[in-house]
């Protein structure tokens, strides 16, 4: 990644940004105009985390990119959760982790990955590698909850055997600007993917979600359902790209991308692509963009909600189905709840 | 006593004067029915009552019991007793129709001063309401009116309406899109709940709907303004002879 790349040679210009295709809509080049000094070591956070209600078997904490560990191994045929805490505390300064997660054969693992910060303008750039065996299963619910004025960068690439399933859901708030990208290849053979997304942004917060999948065999399923909400003058984006590899026969792909503009001067770019090289395929992308519906709105004010109370209904509605979508009863409640706060600020 | 008092109500839509010069009071516990061609206001009355935005009252006042009606917020309105029920309900994807309704009449009390119902209190208060309508209650858990037919839109309303318990009842065309058996449970329900507390205001184009709900008054409506009022049998007579005697009028 040039990311890297730059980092090493302490060069701002070398840093990805809108001439990239990939960076195009989130320029890390025009936000980063030099490359801060390193941050230093920082305490354990006295604060609960963020989804802090989720029961955990394991927690790790990596706080200004450093941790304990950097691997976690789940067993052949183990079942748990661990909650992944992705801390930074930090003033203008730079931190980058990495993280590989092992899940064996059959294990069953669901992943409580929070990105949260208490400092001021900060860059954090983390990276995480998840590789499932077969039969393995693991669900991974981030939530990015962090400051205003944050860059945080976040990349992740999940390698599955066939019989695997993945399931992700990633909840944003935006920072200056935030980037979470999920790689994924995708063997088939009965293994199946959910990748989706939601963002819920105010003021001049900017939040990416980029996806990467390859079906490289066939017999492979992806559902990948992202929505988002964009208030003031914040930025949404996403990027969906699904690749169906030469040989990856009777793939059955589908990607959903519906977002509200809630007021003039918000903006939402979305880049949904599938590319497909293989036959007796199934694939489907629809996008959509709109507004509250003012209508809908009046008819709910007159039955006595408040415009606040009513809009806030209305967001909730319009997103609850990707919240309803996480299959960890715990992890939904929580993004439930963490959710219904943060509407409160766009409702 | 008079509950709703409209005086030389003049409105606005976009540069276009629709409402022109309209007065009409309507003392508690009656109820007023307001008839009229296509095109002549009827619509834009029920919707300036309930405070809808792009409708603009260039001169004229509306009050319920004395209060100034149009210097409040649509959910004011609907706090202080005001429910219209629309010709073509709104359908609110996501949002099952208990939840709808239970957030509604909690606001409404909220806004009164009152305590909020309990959800066990509000689900007996529903699971009444919906029997006495025919609804079934199963159909209260789905998002309110997605997919539902106009007559169950209709009854949907009445329902809001029998567990909102408003005093000033607005039916902007309830019969329209009703078959007859829709069309008498529909109005049971809305004569169930004629008290001496409430009025009503009953806004059709025919006269079939005046067979179910029998008013006190009749107004004519038409070029924006009341052009006859009388007892029940102007009902009779306008169905006889139609609008057209009224044709300078709305011209």
């Amino acid at each position: 990644m040039s990311l890297v790349r730059a980092i090493e040679a302490r060069n701002a210009q070398l840093l990805p940004g809108r001439r990239d295709e990939s960076w195009r809509y989130s320029d890390l080049r025009g936000v980063l105009r030099a490359i801060p000094e390193a941050s230093p070591e920082a305490p354990h956070p006295r604060t609960p985390a963020p989804l802090g209600d989720v029961e955990a078997d394991h927690e790790i904490a990596v706080i200004n990119g450093r941790s304990q560990t950097t691997t976690f191994r789940a067993a052949a045929g183990s079942s748990g959760a661990l909650r992944l805490r992705i801390v930074s505390r930090a003033d203008h300064t730079l931190h980058q982790g990495a993280f590989a997660i092992d899940i064996e054969d059959g294990a069953n693992l669901t992943l409580i990955e929070t990105y949260e910060g208490d400092g001021l303008a900060y860059v954090s750039d983390f990276s995480l590698a998840v590789s499932l065996g077969e039969g393995a299963r693991l669900e991974r619910i981030v939530l990015l909850d962090e400051p205003a004025d944050a860059i945080s960068i976040s990349y992740s690439e999940i390698d599955l055997k066939p019989g695997a399933r993945f399931a992700q859901t990633v909840i944003a708030s935006g920072a200056r600007l935030q980037r979470h990208e999920t790689h994924v290849r995708h063997p088939g053979g009965g293994a199946d993917v959910r990748l989706d997304g939601l963002y819920l942004l105010d003021g001049k917060r900017h939040a990416d979600l980029t996806t990467v999948l390859a079906h490289v065999a066939p017999d492979g399923t992806t559902r990948q359902l992202t929505k988002g909400l964009a208030k003031d003058q914040a930025r949404g984006v996403f990027q969906g790209r699904i690749l169906v590899e030469r040989g990856a026969d009777r793939t059955d792909a589908r990607m959903g991308h519906h977002a509200l503009l809630l007021n003039d001067g918000a903006e939402i770019d979305a880049k949904p692509e599938l590319e497909i090289y293989a036959d007796e395929v199934s694939c489907a992308h629809g996008n959509t963009l709109g507004s509250l519906d003012e209508q809908a709105l009046f008819y709910m004010r007159s039955r006595g909600l408040p415009e606040h109370e009513a809009r806030a209904l209305l967001m909730q509605a319009f997103i609850g189905e990707v919240v309803d979508r996480i299959e960890h009863e715990g992890g939904r409640k929580a993004v439930a709840d963490w959710v219904a706060q943060r509407l409160e600020a766009l409702a | 006593m008079t509950m709703l008092s409209i005086e030389n109500l003049h409105v606005t839509i976009g540069d276009k004067e629709i409402i022109k010069g309209l007065s009409l009071d309507i003392p508690a516990g009656e109820v007023h029915a307001i008839m009229g061609p296509n095109g002549a206001g009827k619509s834009t009355l029920s919707y300036t009552l309930a405070g809808r935005s792009g409708y603009d009252v260039t001169e004229g006042s509306a009050t319920l019991d004395g209060d100034d009606l149009l210097a409040l917020e649509p959910n004011e309105r609907a706090a202080k007793g005001v429910f219209l029920s629309f010709q073509y309900p709104l359908e609110i994807p996501g949002v099952p129709t208990l939840t709808f309704i239970r957030a509604a009449l909690n606001a409404q009390r909220k806004a009164r001063g009152e305590a909020e119902v309990s959800a066990p209190a509000f689900l007996k208060l529903a699971r009444e309401a919906a029997s006495k309508l025919k609804i079934d209650f199963d159909m209260l858990k789905r998002p309110l009116n997605v997919g539902f037919s106009g007559g169950e839109k209709k009854r949907m309303e009445i329902l809001q309406m029998a567990i909102l318990s408003p005093r000033l009842l607005i039916l902007d065309e309830t019969d329209s899109g009703l078959d007859i058996d829709a069309l008498r449970i529909v109005s049971e329900g809305v004569n169930a709940m004629r008290s001496p507390e409430r009025s009503m205001l009953v806004i059709t184009h025919y006269q079939r709907l005046l067979d179910y709900i029998k008013p006190d008054r009749v107004h004519v409506l038409a070029g924006g303004r009341i052009v006859a009022s009388g007892g029940p049998d102007l009902a009779l007579e306008l169905e006889a002879k139609g609008y057209d005697q009224y044709g300078k009028a709305a011209a």
